[in-house]
């Protein structure tokens, strides 16, 4: 019979050796990855198949290809829940072994970019966190490719003014801005506001206070103004709320858009039938055609070690959370090229090969993901890259590409980024502007 | 035309107001209940609503049962739920301090999130139900049809466990126990067959909350959040009293309306859902057992 004291002193030394064991098994000759993954907590229905396909790709990579160049990719997730603090403690733990991270999370990017310059270590936050740190003159450390919130909010008004005939048809048009009152949901606010005093369009701006769950009254005012247009900046189960609610009122859904975070398919599956036509922008195509899919059964699926069930593969976070993997690692692989290694790269020289990303469309083919995402190309100066956006639509069973890729204004939102810069990088930071000429 | 648009907009937060309040009141009822029969505070009601609504789910789509199956299931499971928690955790804290049984439904509370989103039910899952979209229009009034079904549902439940509190000799012998355990116990009364009763009949009320909910919302772990509304809910009604589980309910929907409706354009948003949160203060401050609570209550 084994002794109580046996169980103690196992479990104990278990306890005590487990976080050694796998620092261990993340050591070597691997480049490690950390993950902050919210799979529990109130937004894991967006966060699980995001970190799914992060799993996927990395183990695609290291099974197709033993890693990167040869070099394995280890992955450690830490589970943030979406919390900022949680996910801050899970830098602090990983950081010393991380050359690179994906905050998740708009609210744990802000926490992480003052720490990256002292740690060495990229914060890429795709799509989201602080539009400003775009400026890579400012914020070396931090890319945001391939756009940010306010290329995205001037792609949403291009995309009206196409449907209306042309920007010059905006005039007197009502649109309404309903977002999640965070700072994030408010990103987009500023870029609507200049282009509605450019373009003459009548502009209402309706918080929805989080969770969101309960939003008839925004929903009575929408019916009183009866904009021509809605751009919606949900989060989690504000989205679905607010597509339901757009069907309960008789609202056309064909003019009810969403930003990405605002158009995967827990938000509008909970709304039924009622969804079908709304609309979402987004940096990537949804569906599971694309040849990298049929890679990710081969050598992931059929050998059982898929992170999600196979049907899963094409969902919006699904593919998003494989593009940002994809994105990781070409910028890995650009930095290995440079400094012709054999071995993990250092943060530092990660940070070359974010900067120097040039993802080009025969890249995006031998990788299976052609048509996936357009061609990339960051710069010293310009961290979010010439990404383009699209409309993505429901049909009731599935999202579908619906317009072309849109050219953001650049000429309207890179002026207001750089200002932007100034204040967050040079005057709040204290951070000395580079001379981009210089690091050619 | 803009003032008859605004007394619409008026009658139309109004109305929503009382619908929202009627939903919100179900699940304070849930609440009111336990409390009222064990004396003990559930912190994990919204949890039980989203279990709820992971069965009936589950019910529909995985197994493929018919809907009014389906809803009888998520009935059934947590009348056995309710029974298994009082029977499994919570017998064993009688006696104990209250701190004891909060905590404890606390720690279910942050378990049930948890587990939540494994297996099946990582992502949103529709629970319909054969209800039209369109709303009802009666006049100035625009009624979606879940709100008005969830009306009616919270308004008989209420009234059914009110009947049971003050006229079945059950309902007595609940409120004998909720007053004082050990002179109940003299008198002859099974007071852990109660408490199992109180558990398993927070069970039913969530179960029709979570399929209503669930219906209006889809049914992932965000369910649990409707949760949040119950403490402003019983704290301005009266913790153990069901007429306040209405008045509360009501209050706090049409507070919320109102806020949302004049005051959040005005300051940017934010208003909308701490205005309920502000009345239960000042319900604490003034008034600490509710407008219909028993004045001698316990708080944490």
């Amino acid at each position: 019979m084994i002794s109580k004291r046996f169980v103690v002193v196992a479990v104990a030394l278990a306890l005590a050796l487990g976080p050694l064991a796998s620092a261990v098994l993340a050591q070597g000759p691997s480049i490690f990855i950390p993950l902050l993954v919210y799979r529990t907590g109130p937004y894991a229905p967006s966060g699980i198949p995001n970190a799914n396909g992060f799993q996927d790709y990395f183990n695609l990579l290291n099974e197709r290809d033993g890693g990167i160049n040869g070099v394995k990719i280890a992955v450690e997730e830490c589970e943030t829940q979406y919390d900022t603090k949680q996910g801050v403690e899970c830098y602090e733990r990983l950081k010393s072994k991380a050359v690179l991270i994906n905050p998740y999370s708009t609210g744990i990017t802000y926490q992480l970019i003052p720490k990256a310059p002292g740690d060495k270590v990229v914060v890429h936050s795709m799509g989201y966190g602080m539009t400003a740190s775009a400026d890579g003159r400012y914020f070396p450390w931090v890319f945001n490719f391939p756009m940010t919130y306010w290329s995205q909010a001037s792609s949403f008004v291009k995309y009206v003014g196409a449907q209306e005939g042309g920007l010059e048809k905006l005039k007197g048009k009502k649109i309404v801005h309903i977002f999640h009152n965070s700072p994030y949901g408010k990103e987009a606010n500023p870029t609507l506001e200049t282009l509605a005093k450019a373009h003459g369009f009548e502009l209402t701006l309706l918080a929805v206070d989080h969770p969101g769950q309960e939003q008839k009254a925004t929903w009575l005012q929408v019916r009183r103004i009866n904009p021509d247009w809605i751009y919606l900046s949900g989060w989690g189960v504000m989205n679905g709320v607010a597509v339901k609610e757009a069907a309960g009122i008789g609202y056309k859904m064909d003019r009810l858009v969403g930003n990405w975070w605002s158009g995967s398919e827990s938000d509008v599956i909970p709304a039924g039938d009622g969804a079908k036509g709304y609309k979402s922008m987004t940096f990537h195509a949804p569906g599971a055609g694309f040849k990298v899919h049929q890679d990710v059964i081969k050598h992931v699926y059929d050998k059982g070690k898929g992170a999600a069930k196979k049907e899963a593969l094409g969902e919006v976070y699904h593919n998003r959370g494989m593009i940002n993997a994809m994105l990781n690692a070409e910028a890995i692989r650009t930095a290995m090229a440079k400094y012709n290694l054999k071995t993990a790269p250092t943060g530092e020289q990660v940070r070359w090969g974010f900067e120097n990303l040039d993802l080009t469309e025969a890249q995006l083919d031998k990788l299976g993901m052609k048509g996936m995402i357009r061609p990339l190309k960051v710069s010293c100066e310009n961290h979010e890259g010439n990404g383009l956006a699209a409309v993505q639509q429901w049909d009731g069973k599935q999202w579908k590409v619906v317009s072309d890729w849109i050219e953001p204004m650049r000429n309207v939102v890179r002026p207001k980024l750089e200002e932007a810069a100034v204040q967050e990088g040079g005057e709040k930071l204290k951070y000395a502007k580079r001379d981009c000429s210089k690091e050619k | 035309m803009l003032e008859a648009l605004d007394l619409q907009f008026t009658i139309l937060l109004l109305s929503n107001g009382v619908m929202i309040g009627l939903m919100y009141s179900l699940i304070a009822l849930g609440f009111v209940l336990v409390y009222k029969a064990t004396d003990a505070v559930n912190f994990a009601q919204g949890e039980f609503v989203m279990i709820a609504g992971f069965v009936a789910v589950g019910a529909l789509t995985v197994a493929g049962i018919p809907l009014w199956l389906s809803i009888l299931a998520a009935l059934v499971a947590m009348v056995g739920f309710g029974f298994a928690l009082e029977r499994v955790m919570l017998r064993k804290l009688i006696g104990r301090p209250i701190i004891a049984v909060v905590m404890a439904t606390i720690g279910l509370a942050a378990i049930l999130r948890g587990l939540g989103p494994f297996g099946i039910f990582q992502g949103t899952r529709p629970l319909p139900l054969p209800l039209r979209d369109e709303p009802f229009i009666l006049g100035p009034l625009f009624i979606p049809p879940i709100q008005l079904l969830g009306g009616i549902v919270s308004l008989v439940f209420l009234a059914g466990f009110g009947y049971f509190f003050l006229k079945s000799r059950k309902g007595v012998a609940m409120r004998a126990v909720a007053d004082n355990q050990q002179v109940a116990m003299a008198m002859g009364i099974d007071v852990e067959r109660y408490f199992g009763l109180a558990w398993a009949m927070t069970g039913v009320v969530s179960a029709l909350g979570g399929v209503l909910w669930g219906n209006m919302l889809g049914v992932d772990v965000n369910l649990a959040l409707v949760g949040f509304k119950v403490f402003p809910v019983v704290i301005l009604g009266g913790l153990d009293s069901i007429p306040g589980a209405i008045i509360g309910g009501l209050i706090v929907g049409l507070v919320e309306n109102l806020a949302a409706g004049y005051i959040d354009p005005y300051v940017g948003g934010g208003t909308k859902d701490f205005a309920p949160y502000v009345l239960m203060i000042l319900a604490l401050m003034i008034r600490p057992y509710g407008i219909f609570g028993k004045r001698i209550i316990e708080r944490v």
